[in-house]
């Protein structure tokens, strides 16, 4: 594992940029790229990172960089991935990145056919939990429980979608969720992900200050806690071989999950959850964690 | 235009013959035989399609030659017409030359990749197997698919025959990589998709001296990073060097004057197009004894050719009519158009689609133009053979002969020159 002290001094994203105070994806793709040290045509659909990109003529980032529409990341991803093919420069990386709506919601059939096709790109997920560029609407990746602006009085009623498994199931070369508090464990994943050939799929948890309403200053801890309280599992499934990776390692071998309520009271979107729906969140997330954890072949090795 | 002639650029052509079945010279095919043939000569490098009859044998036929390794290229199997759309822009913006082709709800699927297709200003050709728009559901012909696009910043050619779709689509490269604009090749489905004609197999090595290699306008450079089609203010925004850079509505402009200069190179590539294979595809449009006429019929695709046949007929009974077969419905030749039907006292549009609420889109534009020359022609709009419903020329003969003579008689009324008259419609 990469310490931070040998991260590259490098970067690849201008002083200056459009996100909000203490935007996780900011954090996310500087990191990114360089994981990818730059060598990388980025395929974008509306979203944050639209947000962030800047507005014409100005970028906020200096690797090249091709908007989408919305629900065609993983389309665009494609045709330049089989574009830079025929013309014999399979030397750049390919990376789509696309929000949670653009890929739960509007963008899954794209990113399905190009999975299906294991078109040779990598599709970076930043999930924020919601629709937060147009306003904090609900999206198939809130949680239960959620106060959103179309989920503004009782909260969202349904699960999420478990995105990393649907991806698993499309049996592609790499899976790996990851969490913009932990920069190491996300440079790792990228730069293992940009040497396989084949659809490639990073899931990636950023905290959104003003979607999830807490102090912008502590981006980084509430990702920490998302992964503390097993809310936010970080692991990969190279060919096939699931294992927990970084603190989730750590806290399956010799430590325990903290309650969910400490990361749920950090945030006012969680404000009204019932004490049922919490129950139900809990009972969910330590399931979830034992299945995980014997998942994990490589564990107790 | 750049034309780089080095070996390395002229490389990118990676086939070095016709298809082994359709060497140069006369063949009986399909028009999606014919469409399909006509992008392999062109070099297409990356081909994404979603199967819709009656386009489906354009895209079998072209995964065939990728397959027994006949066109280097590469085949991209989506999983929908609107992905389809996305990878070819994709690939275009890669620098790829690319094809693809669908019909009707495959079409109107992609309709917001269209106009990303269009504003980014990418060379992409497609072949639009023209067909009815559901529902209730239809597979057969008419051609109210691409009328509904009509708006989306495409340039649309309508063929006539078989042997100009070949030519439409090789002609439709040469014209998108010069003015960065994406074309539509229409024609009619099973009429012509899926009927054989006799046409000429241009040679490849003619065609690829006729098409110099796409250069694309914003190449991807990771030492020259471009932010592309990032949010553009409807104002012009300064730069970091302190450049005054267009808004939104300059981009817009600037597409839109593409379009409107388009109507030139149309011109231009097929009559450079006549010059190397010894024929036309039909520049904006082509007439047929339409100098002496009083009356003319003006319609596009397969049904222009049949009216030949109509034209004679009705001159046999000294009917004195023309008719205007439009090939370039975007951009609509207005000028010319209305300088070809100028001094012609009654005009008969026909269209296979309609302006739901008012009249065929043709109609519109005809009666359009002749306004902006001042020309007071009659116009009546007539709508035939929607949803595959047979055209037959005595039909379009009878009642061509029947409003000639009402117009003798001055027996055009409101009732038939405001509303539109539907052809072998049984209600």
């Amino acid at each position: 594992m990469t310490s931070i002290l040998e991260l590259p001094v490098d970067e690849y994203m201008l002083p200056g940029n459009r996100s909000c105070a203490g935007c996780g994806l900011g954090i996310g793709l500087r990191y990114i790229l360089k994981a990818l040290e730059g060598k990388c045509v980025m395929t974008v659909p509306a979203s944050c990172l639209t947000v962030l990109g800047g507005m014409y003529p100005v970028s906020s980032v200096s690797v090249p960089w091709i908007n989408s529409v919305f629900p065609g990341t993983a389309a665009m991803a494609s045709g330049v991935a089989a574009g830079l093919k025929a013309l014999k420069k399979e030397d750049i990386t390919v990376l789509a990145m696309a929000g949670d709506g653009g890929t739960y919601d509007i963008g899954i059939q794209a990113l399905s056919g190009a999975a299906e096709r294991n078109a040779n790109f990598l599709f970076i997920c930043y999930d924020n939990e919601a629709y937060m560029n147009t306003g904090t609407q609900r999206s198939g990746a809130t949680p239960k429980g959620v106060k959103t602006t179309t989920t503004p009085i009782i909260g969202k009623m349904h699960s999420p979608k478990d995105m990393g498994q649907i991806m698993e199931a499309h049996r592609i070369p790499y899976v790996a969720t990851t969490c913009v508090s932990y920069p190491t464990d996300l440079y790792d994943k990228v730069k293992k992900a940009r040497e396989i050939y084949g659809l490639r799929y990073i899931h990636l948890c950023v905290p959104c200050p003003s979607g999830w309403q807490y102090d912008p200053q502590n981006t980084v801890t509430i990702g920490q806690l998302a992964v503390e309280t097993g809310a936010v599992v970080l692991y990969e499934i190279e060919n096939g071989v699931f294992r927990l990776t970084g603190r989730s390692r750590r806290l399956a071998k010799d430590g325990k999950l903290k309650p969910l309520t400490e990361y749920l009271s950090a945030q006012k979107r969680f404000g009204n959850i019932s004490s049922d729906t919490l129950e139900e969140l809990q009972e969910y997330i330590n399931k979830r964690w034992e299945e995980f954890i014997s998942k994990d072949k490589t564990l107790f090795e | 235009m750049t034309v780089l002639n080095n070996e390395k650029t002229i490389s990118i052509y990676n086939n070095s013959s016709n298809p082994k079945a359709y060497p140069p010279g006369k063949h009986v095919l399909t028009g999606n035989q014919s469409a399909a043939i006509g992008a392999f000569l062109c070099g297409v490098q990356v081909i994404a399609a979603y199967p819709i009859t009656p386009q489906s044998p354009v895209v079998e036929e072209l995964s065939k030659f990728v397959e027994d390794g006949e066109l280097s290229a590469e085949f991209v199997p989506v999983e929908s017409e609107h992905s389809a759309m996305g990878v070819c822009i994709g690939a275009s913006i890669a620098g790829a030359r690319v094809f693809t082709a669908t019909s009707a709800n495959g079409l109107a699927y992609m309709c917001e990749q269209l106009h990303w297709a269009s504003g980014s200003r990418l060379p992409i050709v497609m072949g639009c197997v023209n067909r009815a728009m559901a529902a209730p559901w239809s597979v057969l012909n008419d051609q109210q698919d691409s009328m509904s696009q009509r708006d989306a910043g495409w340039i649309q050619l309508f063929c006539r025959d078989n042997q100009e779709i070949i030519d439409t689509v090789i002609q439709a490269y040469r014209i998108a990589e010069k003015v960065y604009l994406p074309v539509m090749v229409c024609y009619d489905g099973y009429i012509l998709s899926h009927t054989v004609m006799p046409l000429e197999v241009p040679d490849e090595n003619k065609v690829k001296k006729f098409l110099p290699p796409y250069i694309p306008h914003t190449p991807i450079d990771i030492n020259n990073p471009v932010n592309i089609n990032p949010v553009t203010l409807g104002e012009p925004r300064y730069n970091a060097n302190g450049v005054l850079c267009h808004g939104y509505m300059e981009h817009k402009y600037l597409h839109h004057k593409a379009l409107r200069d388009s109507l030139n190179i149309i011109e231009e590539v097929d009559s450079e197009y006549k010059d190397t294979f010894g024929r036309s595809a039909g520049g904006l449009f082509s007439l047929y004894k339409t100098d002496d006429a009083e009356v003319v019929i003006v319609c596009a695709g397969s049904l222009s050719k049949m009216n030949i046949l109509v034209v004679d007929m009705l001159r046999e009974q000294n009917i004195p009519i023309g008719l205007v077969s439009l090939r370039s419905y975007r951009p609509f030749p207005n000028q010319k158009l209305s300088a070809a039907l100028k001094n012609k006292k009654l005009i008969l549009t026909i269209d296979k689609s309609l302006s739901y609420g008012y009249q065929g889109p043709i109609c519109i534009d005809v009666k359009s133009c002749l306004f902006e020359a001042g020309i007071s022609s009659i116009v009546i709009s007539f709508i035939a053979g929607l949803g595959g419903r047979d055209i037959k020329p005595y039909e379009i003969a009878e009642t061509a002969y029947d409003y000639w003579n009402k117009f003798l008689n001055n027996e055009l009324n409101s009732e038939n020159i405001y509303e539109s008259q539907w052809i072998n419609c049984k209600y």
